[in-house]
C-alpha cells in the first residue's frame, strides 16, 4: 500500500495532546452510545466510527474555525471533533428535547452550524456535491473558508461522487474529499465491487487531482495531509481528494454483527488501533502515563456527565412537530 | 409598456434580481454562453460575468447539489434544469437534501434557491422531454412549487421566488416561451401563493395552470358563446397554494373544472377536489371534473400529443356535457 509515512503531525506538543484527548472522547462517546442501544435507549439506527477516530480528530485539528464539515450517516466523530458538546449529540441520540435538532434529525442527520458541521447526509454520495456548493460560495464571496467532505469507501460509485469531482475540478474549488476506506462497503469488500484497488485516490487522478493515500490510523499522518490540502485549497489552489486507509471495528450499523469479515484481518486492525498507537508515540515522545490518564478521566468523566445530562432531558413537545418546514418557521401550504 | 416574449421574460426576471442583489447566481447547462438551449437566459453572461453565471457540465446532480450548499451558506442561486424530466436524475438532492434538511436540522439551515426548469409537452419532442412533472414536487413537502403562464408573472413571480428563503421549483412550459404580451416596464415583483381570477363568469369555474390557463381562456370564450359563462383562474403557485381564492371563485359557481397537463393520476387537480370536496361540498351544484393528459407517457408525433394534453376543444366539450347532464 502506498501510504504516506514520513509524518510529523502538530509541531506544538499541546496540539498533539489535544487531539490524542479528542480521539479517547469519540471512542468513550461511541462506546456508551453502543451501551445505551443495548439498553434500548437509543431507537432507530446507528452507524459508529469506533476504529476510525484518527480521521475525524487529526482534520479537525488541522480546520479552522469557520471551515464546513459534511459528513455522513457515520458522522458523531466528525460532529463530536468540531467541538459540539456530548450532550446534545448524545441527546440527539435519545430522542430527548435537548438533543443537537431537538430530536428531529436523529442519528444519521448530526448538525451544528455554528460548530461549521453543515449536515451529515444519510444518501451515500449526496453531499460531496453539496460540499462543492459550500465551496462555490467562499470562493465566490472571497474567505478563505474550506469545506472538508468525509465519505466512505462505498460512496465512491455511486454517480454524485464523480460529478462532484469533476466540478470541484473544473472550478478550482476549495473543497477536500475525504474518503474513509474501511475496506467494506456495508457488508461487501469494496474491491470485489469496485474496478481499481484505491476507489478514492486512484479515480481522482482521472479528475486531474494528486493521488493520495494516507494511514489513516495516524492521527499526525492525518493531520499532515489535512494541513497540506487546506493550504492548497486556501491559496486557491483547487480541490483535494484524500483517501485514509482505516477499519471499523464493528459492524456497518447496529443490526450488523460484522461476521463476514475474516477474525484475521479484525485482528490485524485492531492491532493498528489508532487510540492505543498514538498513546504509545505521545509517551515516546515525552508525555507522561500521568498526563495520559489524566485526560482518559477527564473524558470519562464528561461522558457520565452527557449521558446523566441526555437521559434527563425531556421528550420533544408537539410543538416541533410542525415547525421549520419553512423559513418562516411554519409548515403551512395553503391559506 | 413594451411586448415581450415569455422566454425574454425569464432573462428579465433574473437579471432584475441580479442587479439588486450580488448574492444572486446563477448556473446550469449551456445557460451562459450559448444563452440557454431555449434563449430564456440570453445577455446574462454578459452583463453579470462567468463567477455569476456559470456554465456547468451535464451534471445535474452537482448542479443542484452546488446551488443548496451555496445557499446554506449565503448565496441565492438560481439553478436550471434543462428539461423537467431531468428531475429525475437529480431528485434525491431536491426530495431528500433540499426539501428535509430545514426540517430534519430543527430550523439551523435555510435554502433560499430557485430552481428553473422547461416543463411540459406541446414541442413533439417525445416522452423523456415532456413530461409535466409539477406533480412530482408539489408531493414533497418543503418544496414550493410556482407555475407562471405568461410573461408578466413570469418576470414577478421569479423576483418573489428568488427573494423567498425557501426552495423554489419553478416551471416554465416550454410551450409559453415564444408567447407575447405587453409587460410594464421598471421593477416587477409578485407574491407567492396567490392565484388570479382572470375572468369571471356565473355558471363554471375552470381552474388551471401554466399552459392550460391560454387554453382554459379560449375555451372559456368558446363555451360563452354557448351560453356558458366561465370563471378562469390562473392558479400560479401550487405551494403555497391560494385556497380563499379558488374556494371563494368555486363556492361562486358551484361548479369546478381543473385543467391539468400533468398525467391523471396524482396531479394537482385530486388535491383541490379533495380540498373543495371537504371544505364547499354544498355549495357544488355537480360533479368536480378533471380535465387532464391521460395516464400515458406522451408520445412525440404531433397528432398522437394533440390529442394527449388537453385542448380547448376538449375542455369546451368536457364542460358542455358536463353541464348538460
Amino acid at each position: 500500500m502506498a501510504t504516506t509515512t514520513v509524518t510529523s503531525g502538530p509541531t506544538d506538543f499541546a496540539t498533539k495532546l489535544s487531539m490524542y484527548r479528542s480521539q479517547v472522547a469519540l471512542r468513550q462517546f461511541e462506546t456508551r452510545a453502543y451501551d445505551l442501544f443495548l439498553e434500548n435507549l437509543v431507537k432507530g439506527t446507528s452507524h459508529l466510527s469506533l476504529g476510525q477516530e484518527a480521521i475525524a480528530a487529526g482534520f479537525a485539528t488541522a480546520m479552522k474555525k469557520d471551515d464546513w464539515t459534511f459528513a455522513t450517516y457515520r458522522g458523531h466523530a466528525h460532529t463530536l471533533a468540531r467541538g459540539v458538546p456530548m450532550t446534545p449529540v448524545l441527546a440527539e441520540l435519545l430522542g430527548r428535547s435537548n438533543g443537537l435538532m431537538a430530536g428531529k434529525g436523529g442519528s444519521m442527520h448530526l448538525t451544528s452550524v455554528e460548530h461549521g458541521v453543515m449536515g451529515s447526509y444519510a444518501i451515500i454520495g449526496a453531499h460531496l456535491p453539496i460540499a462543492c456548493g459550500a465551496a462555490w460560495s467562499a470562493q465566490y464571496r472571497g474567505t478563505d473558508q474550506v469545506a472538508v467532505c468525509f465519505f466512505g469507501d462505498g460512496s465512491t460509485n455511486i454517480g454524485s461522487f464523480h460529478e462532484a469531482l469533476n466540478l470541484a475540478a473544473i472550478w478550482k474549488l476549495p473543497v477536500i474529499f475525504v474518503c474513509e476506506n474501511n475496506l467494506w462497503m456495508e457488508y461487501t469488500r469494496t474491491t470485489e465491487v469496485t474496478s481499481v484497488e484505491h476507489p478514492a485516490a486512484d479515480r481522482a487522478v482521472a479528475y486531474g487531482l494528486e493521488r493520495i493515500v494516507v494511514d489513516g490510523n495516524d492521527a499526525d499522518a492525518v493531520y499532515d495531509v489535512a494541513s497540506a490540502a487546506l493550504q492548497r485549497a486556501r491559496a486557491g489552489e483547487g480541490p483535494s481528494m484524500i483517501e485514509a486507509m482505516t477499519y471499523r471495528h464493528g459492524g456497518h450499523s447496529r443490526a450488523d454483527p460484522a461476521k463476514y469479515r475474516p477474525e484475521e484481518e479484525v485482528a490485524e486492525w485492531l492491532a493498528k488501533d489508532p487510540i492505543p498507537r498514538y498513546r504509545s508515540r505521545l509517551l515516546d515522545e515525552g508525555a507522561t502515563e500521568e498526563q495520559l490518564s489524566e485526560i482518559e478521566a477527564e473524558v470519562a468523566a464528561q461522558v457520565e456527565l452527557a449521558t446523566e445530562e441526555a437521559k434527563a432531558g425531556g421528550v420533544p413537545g408537539e410543538d416541533l412537530l410542525m415547525k421549520d418546514v419553512w423559513a418562516d418557521g411554519g409548515s403551512s401550504w395553503r391559506n | 409598456m413594451a411586448q415581450l416574449t415569455f422566454r425574454e421574460a425569464i432573462a428579465r426576471g433574473i437579471a432584475q434580481e441580479m442587479r439588486r442583489d450580488e448574492s444572486v447566481v446563477f448556473l446550469g447547462e449551456d445557460v451562459g454562453a450559448a444563452g440557454g438551449v431555449f434563449k430564456g437566459t440570453v445577455g446574462l453572461l454578459e452583463e453579470f460575468g462567468g463567477v455569476r453565471v456559470r456554465d456547468t457540465p451535464i451534471s445535474e446532480q452537482a448542479i443542484l447539489g452546488a446551488a443548496m450548499g451555496a445557499a446554506m451558506t449565503g448565496l441565492r442561486p438560481v439553478a436550471e434544469i434543462m428539461f423537467a424530466d431531468f428531475f429525475a436524475v437529480c431528485w434525491d438532492i431536491v426530495a431528500n437534501e433540499i426539501a428535509k434538511s430545514r426540517y430534519m436540522t430543527n430550523g439551523q439551515v435555510t435554502f433560499p434557491l430557485v430552481i428553473r426548469s422547461g416543463n411540459g409537452g406541446g414541442l413533439r419532442f417525445g416522452a423523456q422531454h415532456s413530461q409535466s412533472v409539477e406533480n412530482w414536487a408539489m408531493m414533497v413537502p418543503g418544496l414550493k412549487v410556482v407555475v407562471p403562464s405568461n410573461a408578466q408573472d413570469v418576470i414577478g413571480l421569479m423576483a418573489a421566488s428568488i427573494r423567498d428563503d425557501d426552495p423554489v421549483i419553478f416551471l416554465e412550459a416550454k410551450v409559453l416561451y415564444s408567447t407575447k404580451m405587453d409587460v410594464a416596464d421598471g421593477e416587477i415583483v409578485d407574491t407567492l401563493g396567490s392565484a388570479k381570477v382572470l375572468r369571471q363568469g356565473k355558471d363554471a369555474t375552470l381552474v388551471a395552470l401554466g399552459a392550460m390557463v391560454p387554453k382554459a381562456l379560449d375555451a372559456a370564450e368558446e363555451l360563452a358563446a354557448a351560453g356558458i359563462d366561465c370563471t378562469v383562474v390562473d392558479v400560479r403557485s401550487l405551494v403555497p397554494l391560494d385556497t380563499t381564492t379558488i374556494l371563494r371563485e368555486v363556492g361562486a359557481t358551484g361548479r369546478l373544472f381543473t385543467v391539468e397537463e400533468n398525467p391523471r393520476l396524482c396531479g394537482w387537480g385530486g388535491e383541490l377536489a379533495s380540498i373543495v370536496s371537504e371544505e364547499i361540498f354544498y355549495d357544488l351544484d355537480g360533479p368536480i371534473v378533471r380535465i387532464t393528459t391521460p395516464h400515458i407517457p406522451l408520445p412525440a408525433a404531433d397528432a398522437l400529443e394533440d390529442l394527449a394534453i388537453p385542448s380547448v376543444e376538449r375542455i369546451v366539450t368536457t364542460v358542455t356535457k358536463s353541464m348538460n347532464t
